[in-house]
């Protein structure tokens, strides 16, 4: 089949829906800004609820597209919008004729040294999330000692749900991510006392409940219902947290070895760049809009493109395969139509 | 008779009890007082809240159940510093919100 398919973006998203475009005869295009592919999912350690290696799954997903185009390291430079179809120019002086585009270009995570109080940047025994999976899987972090632990702490919240942040939105996958954080940290320091600060626990999918249940009842994760408002450094080089403990109605505060941030998923503004040069629009959460948010996530308001994946909105890598395939599919019976 | 205790008043908030009419009308002026979620930032911001009891967020929801006097005690503690408002993570002007508070609750009471 002759007809070409340009897919901006090479996460999970990306790969899924080239793998299974592929299968269905075309020869989908990959452009990845990044040196590699695999997107966020190359950076994490092990995937909530079952610990599953991420590296296996994105070998995996790799491994489906190597007949695929890729072109990595690689940049949109500008879309001209044809009579009835797409002009591509690439960084690499390649440019593209296409009747369909397929936008997988994800998210970004909340800058979290945006949010000063909780001293990212300022204090070295506070990390981000990524951070943390960043020291799982290489062991290298000049911040993290090697010393045991005596206190761990994760903030729920870093940049979303936080109007003073511009994202009012909850990035829905951080709670789960804490909860799994937390117990890694508990197999590798047992005597730790490991505090989650939260304001409300999102545990929607399949077995989270049952990951929370086993962080609280067999590794003894505590819960603390409030939102951290300071933190800051004390003489013996730790961190002490401040919040109010709205269960007991009265404040807290707790001196840690380690404090994570999670951060929050934001819209990736390399993914708004290139919408905005076909003027594609964005939705309240500064998110890419779907033409419809129950009926068709994978449509954009334009014949011919389409979305895939975080760049819609927040997502875990399940819901986001499902969505690749159901774009390769939305994209299979568009080109039939033609 | 003696049983060695004795029965209390209920400590029960009855909902369907709770005169709501003095609420209403501080939401009409401000609006965003039902955006709280009880995050606590302000009260553990508060210079105040330690020594005083004062905490933004128990005045909201004692004034959500009807109990007036109990937000009142805490107000008196409140020195206007403006701290709360800069961390409320809903964007709620909690300063303006203390002050309207005091005004329209003070005017009903006099
Ligand atoms: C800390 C953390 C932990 C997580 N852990 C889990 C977990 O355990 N289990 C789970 O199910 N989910 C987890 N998630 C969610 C998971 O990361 C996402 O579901 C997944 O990454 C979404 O994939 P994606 O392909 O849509 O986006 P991304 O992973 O963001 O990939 C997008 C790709 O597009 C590229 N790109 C963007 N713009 C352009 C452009 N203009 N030109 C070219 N290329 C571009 C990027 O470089 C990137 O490679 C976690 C998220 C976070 C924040
Ligand atoms: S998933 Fe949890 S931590 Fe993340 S923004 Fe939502 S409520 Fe906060
Ligand atoms: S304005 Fe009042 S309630 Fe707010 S931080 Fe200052 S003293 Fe506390
Ligand atoms: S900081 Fe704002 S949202 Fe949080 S409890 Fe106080 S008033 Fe409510």
């Amino acid at each position: 089949m002759k007809e070409n398919i340009v897919i901006i973006g090479g996460g999970v998203a990306g790969l899924e829906a080239a793998a299974r475009l592929i299968r269905l005869g075309y020869s989908p295009i990959i452009v990845e800004k990044q040196d590699h592919l695999g997107g966020h999912l190359a950076e994490w350690h092990c995937l909530f609820p079952d610990m599953t290696p991420a590296s296996d799954i994105t070998a995996h997903l790799v491994g489906e597209v190597s007949d695929a185009n890729i072109f990595t390291s690689t940049e949109i430079l500008f879309i001209n919008h044809l009579k009835d179809s797409y002009n591509v120019m690439l960084s690499n002086g390649i440019s593209i004729i296409t009747k369909v585009i397929l936008f997988t270009t994800g998210f970004r995570l909340f800058e979290a040294s945006r949010k000063e109080e909780y001293g990212y940047g300022i204090y070295n025994q506070v990390i981000t999330n990524r951070d943390l999976e960043h020291w799982f899987n290489t062991g290298e972090d000049a911040r993290i000692s090697s010393k045991p632990m005596e206190a761990v702490g994760f903030v729920h919240c870093v940049g979303s749900r936080d109007e003073k942040a511009g994202n009012a939105q909850c990035s829905k996958v951080c709670c789960i991510t804490a909860v799994k954080q937390a117990i890694e940290m508990k197999k590798k320091f047992p005597e730790a006392m490991v505090y989650c600060f939260y304001m409300d626990l999102r545990m929607f999918g399949k077995k989270y409940e049952d990951f929370y249940i086993s962080a609280q009842r067999d590794y003894g994760v505590r819960f603390i219902r409030g939102r951290v408002s300071e933190v800051s450094e004390n003489i013996e080089g730790k961190v002490v947290v401040k919040a109010e403990d709205t269960l007991a109605g009265k404040p807290v505060r707790v001196t840690l070895d380690l404090l994570v941030l999670m951060a929050g998923m934001v819209c990736n503004p390399d993914s708004t760049k290139v919408a905005s040069m076909i003027s594609l629009q964005t939705d309240s959460d500064g998110f890419l809009k779907s033409k419809d948010n129950i009926m068709d996530i994978t449509s954009s308001s334009r014949s011919g493109i389409f979305y895939a994946g975080a760049c819609t909105g927040p997502k875990t890598v399940p819901e986001t395969l499902a969505e690749a395939r159901s774009a390769a599919l939305d994209i299979h019976n568009f080109i039939e139509s033609l | 008779m003696n049983f060695g205790f004795s029965i209390t008043p209920s400590s029960t908030i009855n909902l369907d009890k709770v005169d709501r009419t003095m609420f209403e009308h501080l939401h009409e002026i401000e609006p965003d007082v039902y955006k709280c979620m009880a995050c606590g930032s302000c009260s553990s911001t508060c210079p105040a809240g330690r020594f005083s009891g004062m905490s933004v967020r128990k005045v909201i929801l004692a004034l959500q159940r009807g109990r007036e006097k109990e937000a009142a005690g805490m107000l008196k503690g409140c020195m206007l510093c403006g701290k709360c408002s800069m961390v409320c993570p809903r964007g709620i002007n909690t300063r303006h919100l203390i002050l309207s508070i005091c005004r329209i609750y003070n005017k009903e009471q006099q």
